[in-house]
């Protein structure tokens, strides 16, 4: 697997930053292109641990059905919530004009 | 006698529980150590010193009113930069949290206030723990006390280089991928990642979930344990925090510092020990030095393997950028921190675009895109996927390891500290410091990085890091055997700390 | 494919499912009815200040973790039992990572490819007869915050100059319950999906999850539509409305999504796979984000929680303690109160049933209380613009009337005034009666007199009825009724007419 993948263009590059939300520069796209191509082969030697039957481990100590109890708890004041926002009118968080689609 | 902030946690501890001096006392003497030397080290992004004071002067109230105190009251203590901390800014080492005042205190805060532990301040790191040398601050690097021109570790350099520069006796870091032992080990400290979930992660400002750990730095093992034992316990505000209380680090330290580690088989990793090139010859003679040390005091040496660990430094860099790239998607400008474009003709779309854009430094940005090619519906299975099977299999080399053996050993790091500048243009060059860390982070195992000799192979005398690796919730063995082997090493050749240059005019 | 206009399709509703195949799928958002929020302990509290129902967790801030709250996962596996799902064994939570203001991580908490609980399905009925919908899967996640869109004309994200987030409401349990795609009703397929959502929000209700109020969005639907000609059976490209948030929008949506499919298809040409947004004024859907554009979600599982394994005992504790559902509880009605299947269906579309069972079990006649609620009941409701349920009163209030009735305490023009005082003052109905003097009057003696002076005052009537139209009486009772301010008991007050004017039945 590590020598079929293929590498990393440009414009999957300014594609990745797209959806990561990061307006890069035209010199940075150049600079992440063969960064990220020479992390990604390095990384890539991943595919080469036989691994099918492997189940994934996403934590050291295995445990399940952690839960709270259905109690309300104090919120935080409001003045403590906005005070660290950067726009704020009515109490509510103030944002510029939003261009997509409501989810 | 010796002055105030050359004295470990514990003998501070006692001095002001006995009323030999006071906490106020101490604290001041840390502050003015601080003022003294930092302006070269530059461990602190933030000094609390009005807080300090009064943190300190509350324990001096509270010992006069013939209050219980903590083990560690009035000890000072230096925080990671990562750490939320309610009332005092918190920025992870990044410009898109510059200002920002949490309003909340992560759980290892408060435990650490409650132990009546004076917080002198935030310590710098890289940008979002991402890194090795803290170089990647967007504020500014930290200098290794041992070589002002060299980096302290990452990321939690400032943390390290505070320690080792006796700015703090103690100080609290951040493991995701050696981000504790590696400073320890280039700063000759001691540091402790502990079992994943041993420590609760509520009120770290996440880097990657599923491997982020904190844990505490000291200059001694015993100092390190006993905060061990303040900030471990679990934390119902912590889903992955572990239900059962660990094991008591402290009396493992007590009894390691005896000296007697006969009936202990301590395992070699074979696959960590520079095999296959890569290690500097000086780190790898002080670790041989040092397994010798640890068969002279009765441990049975036997040599392991875990060929999986090959793949650990795969692993790691397709699980960390990919949690990261989630993690790290709330700094948008919308609720808290850096808002760029804000001019009434950018879209939110391009605010919040300009904002990350600005607000994140390089390496921060190469991980948010690598992680977010890896989650790519296309390539989950092959990249994240498979890193996570493979964390598996080197679990499973740990298990089969530890069926044989009570701890592995490696050398902490490939290479002593390295100078500022020297790595950063190339990403590989810098992830392979994480080489040996790597496998415990991945198993979410407990592992201890003690000084273990200095190396004077890339110019002067500098600290080695000797790596102590044990099971899940085995933590107590890490200080049982970093205790004994620090109580001969410092038997035979004094405190490695007592070798570090001096520093400014006062030490 | 070429585009045709010469051929004259009819295009009304009618004439485009003769040619079409409608198949429909629905997905269904609900606000469980925990106390506290999913992950954290803030209040779900509807209509509170702005951003006062926040802390570290729903807000996002970073260093703050997520912790599930149990009654949630009680809740959402009480729905997929209702639902005759399978509880999973095991299963996780999932991240799924996209930009938007009122999402504060940007990423929501949502079970992926490990749902809660998988493949089960709910039973409606149309027009008598039965359609089996498929449930995919019922899974948990979290609800956003609330934009309010500032400047421009309509309030909408559209032309507003910028916008306000709210976070009360991020974070609050919300379940996704998905149907397999319903293929096979025809042209009921919009009545099908007003029913399942109908007998959804029935079940929901009756199991205390939540509160299902769609006005208030804690019950919000989306319809997929497809169409395939007559005869083919591959499905068409389907699209995605959303916004459609009432039961009459559900039947409306499907309706026009499929009228409009139709006449593209007709013309040869290609549906577009996109989110579609109802227009609740015009009844129509507008064109929203194209599905083709979408994001990746780069779904991965959500790392600072940890899996959950519901015990079988527990999920058997859950089983045993399940309400009877509205399915079972109208079959045991219909027998025990005797009805045909219309009437049961008509006090199905009056949404009565329920109230209808609780006033018979309250004492009341079967016939009386269906009478109650289809009747007087329903036009005081209609008038007020409320469901029947919605009214102040209860079903034990109405039985009271009922009994009152039948006891002969109150005619029925007296039971109507009790009802009123209770709507208007919330009183019980003992206190109107007492408070107003609401009485039959059943002394002769008055009604006698009552009842020549109504035949003095009506000699007209009164010859047609001595004449042998007995039915004309009916207006001198009224005249009686009317004078005794309706306190007299009718069927004595027409006795004692008869009586008075000489005539025998």
């Amino acid at each position: 697997m590590s020598d079929e993948r293929p590498t990393l263009t440009r414009d999957e590059v300014a594609h990745l930053a797209q959806l990561a939300r990061l307006a890069v520069t035209e010199e940075e796209l150049d600079l992440f292109a063969g960064q990220l191509d020479v992390i990604l082969g390095a990384v890539a030697r991943i595919g080469d641990v036989a691994a099918a039957d492997i189940p994934p481990t996403s934590h050291a100590v295995p445990l399940q059905n952690v839960f709270r109890a259905d109690e309300v708890r104090p919120s935080l004041p409001r003045e403590d919530i906005l005070a660290g926002a950067p726009a704020v009118e009515d109490f509510r968080f103030r944002v510029p004009q939003i261009l997509g689609e409501e989810e | 006698m010796t002055q105030l902030h050359e004295l470990d946690a514990a003998s501070t501890a006692a001095a002001i529980a006995s009323g030999e001096v006071s906490a106020v006392e101490v604290t001041q003497a840390h502050l003015d150590r601080i003022t003294a030397v930092d302006g070269d080290v530059r461990a602190f992004l933030h000094v609390d010193t009005e807080g300090a004071l009064a943190a300190a002067s509350a324990v001096d109230e509270q010992r006069s009113a013939g209050a219980a105190l903590g083990k560690l009251a009035g000890v000072p203590l230096a925080m990671k930069d990562v750490v939320v901390t309610k009332g005092l800014p918190t920025t992870s080492g990044s410009r898109i949290l510059e200002g920002w005042v949490p309003p909340y205190d992560a759980t290892v805060t408060r435990r650490v206030l409650d132990a009546g532990i004076v917080m002198l301040g935030k310590t710098n790191m890289d940008e979002f723990a991402m890194g090795s040398s803290t170089e990647n601050s967007a504020y500014h690097p930290t200098h290794n006390p041992w070589d002002l021109s060299r980096v302290p570790g990452g990321s939690s350099g400032g943390s390290s280089a505070a320690v080792a520069a006796f700015e703090a006796p103690l100080s609290i870091g951040t493991d995701t991928g050696g981000s504790i032992r590696q400073p320890a080990a280039v700063t000759g400290i001691v540091g402790h990642k502990p079992t994943y979930g041993a420590v609760s992660r509520y009120g770290l400002i996440a880097f990657s979930s599923s491997l982020d750990q904190a844990g505490p730095f000291g200059r001694t093992v015993l100092d390190t344990a006993l905060l061990h034992e303040v900030i471990a316990g679990p934390d119902p505000l912590d889903s992955t925090s572990i239900p059962q209380p660990g094991p008591d680090v402290v009396a493992a330290a007590r009894q390691g510092a005896r000296g007697d580690l006969a009936g202990v088989r301590v395992g070699v990793v074979r696959e960590l020990t520079g095999a296959g090139g890569g290690y500097q010859q000086g780190v790898l003679d002080s670790f041989r030095a040092a397994v010798d040390v640890l068969a002279g005091l009765g441990a049975e040496i036997v040599e392991v393997s875990c060929p999986n660990f090959d793949y650990a430094l795969a692993a790691y860099y397709l699980i960390a950028p990919s949690e990261c790239s989630s993690n790290l998607a709330r700094f948008d400008g919308v609720r808290y921190g850096l808002r760029v474009g804000d001019d009434g003709r950018h879209s939110l779309e391009e605010v919040m675009s300009l904002t990350r854009e600005q607000g994140f430094g390089a390496e921060v940005k190469r991980r948010i895109m690598i992680g977010t090619y890896a989650l790519s519906s296309g390539y989950y299975d092959a990249y994240y996927g498979q890193a996570q099977k493979v964390r598996t299999l080197i679990a499973r080399d740990f298990a089969a390891a530890f069926t044989a053996v009570d701890v592995l050993v490696s050398p902490t790091s490939p290479f002593v500290a390295f100078g500022i500048g020297e790595r950063v243009a190339d990403p590989m060059a810098m992830y392979v410091n994480d080489l040996c860390t790597l496998p415990a982070s991945l198993a979410g195992t407990p592992a201890i990085s003690v000084p273990c000799g200095l190396s004077d192979e890339t110019g002067p005398a500098l600290p080695v890091g000797l790596q102590i690796m044990a099971p899940a919730m085995a933590d107590d063995r890490c200080y049982r055997v970093g205790a004994a082997f620090e109580a001969a090493y410092t038997a035979a050749n004094g405190l490695i700390l007592d070798q570090i240059p001096q520093l400014g005019a006062v030490r | 494919m070429t585009v045709r206009d010469d051929v004259q399709l009819d295009l009304s509703y009618d004439g485009v499912v003769r040619r079409y195949a409608p198949v429909i799928g629905l997905e269904t958002h609900v606000e469980l009815g925990t106390v506290s929020k999913m992950f954290c302990g803030c209040s779900t509290e509807f209509g509170a200040e702005p951003n006062t129902h926040t802390c570290p967790v729903c807000l996002g801030l970073p260093g703050a973790l997520p912790v599930v709250n149990a009654k949630a996962i009680e809740y959402t596996i009480r729905i997929g039992l209702a639902l005759n799902c399978s509880i999973a064994e095991w299963c996780r939570f999932a991240r799924k990572n996209y930009f938007y203001p009122d999402m504060p991580k940007n990423f929501q908490i949502s079970q992926y490819d490990e749902p809660l609980c998988v493949d089960g399905h709910l039973d409606v009925v149309v027009e008598g007869q039965t359609y089996r919908v498929g449930i995919e899967r019922v899974h948990m996640e979290e609800d956003t915050g609330k934009n309010t869109h500032v400047g421009g004309a309509t309030g909408r994200i559209h032309g507003a100059e910028y916008s306000l987030v709210d976070f009360n409401r991020a974070g609050i349990p919300l379940i996704e319950i998905v149907t397999k795609p319903v293929e096979g009703t025809g042209p009921l397929a919009p009545e099908v999906a007003k029913a399942y959502v109908t007998e959804l929000r029935d079940i929901l209700r009756s199991l205390g999850v939540s509160d299902v109020k769609m006005e208030q969005g804690s019950l919000r639907c989306d319809v997929n539509t497809s169409l395939s000609p007559i005869g083919v059976s591959e499905w068409g490209t389907r699209t995605e409305t959303k916004n459609v948030n009432s039961l009459r929008s559900v039947e409306r949506a499907v309706r026009s999504e499929i009228i409009r499919q139709a006449a593209i298809l007709d013309r040869g040409g290609r549906i577009k796979q996109e989110t579609r947004h109802f227009q609740e004024t015009t009844g129509e859907t507008r064109s929203g984000r194209s599905k083709e554009e979408a994001t990746d979600y780069r779904y991965f599982p959500e790392p600072d929680l940890v899996p959950v394994a519901p015990a079988r005992d527990w999920v058997a504790d859950i089983r045993a303690s399940l309400p009877e559902l509205p399915a079972a509880r109208r079959a045991r009605l219909r027998s025990e109160l005797g009805l045909s299947t219309e009437e049961l269906q008509q006090m199905v579309n009056a949404g009565v049933v329920e109230a209808v069972g609780e006033t018979v079990q309250a004492g009341a006649t079967a016939a009386e209380a269906r009478n109650w609620w289809m009747g007087y009941l329903a036009e005081q409701a209609n008038s007020r613009e409320v469901e029947p349920t919605s009214l102040p009163i209860t079903p034990a209030q109405v039985a009271r009337v009922i009994l009152l009735v039948a006891d002969g305490k109150l005619s029925t023009a007296l039971a109507r005034q009790a009802v009123d005082g209770v709507l208007q003052t919330g009183k019980d109905v003992d206190a109107i009666v007492a408070e107003r003097g609401l009485a039959v009057v059943s002394d002769t003696s008055a009604l006698t007199r009552a009842a020549d002076e109504a035949i003095a005052d009506n000699p007209d009537v009164a010859d047609k009825v001595r004449g042998g139209k007995v039915a004309a009486v009916g207006a001198l009772v009224g005249a009686v009724m009317k004078a005794t301010r309706g306190q007299a008991d009718a069927p004595a007050v027409r006795q004692i007419l008869l009586q008075q004017l000489g005539v025998s039945e």
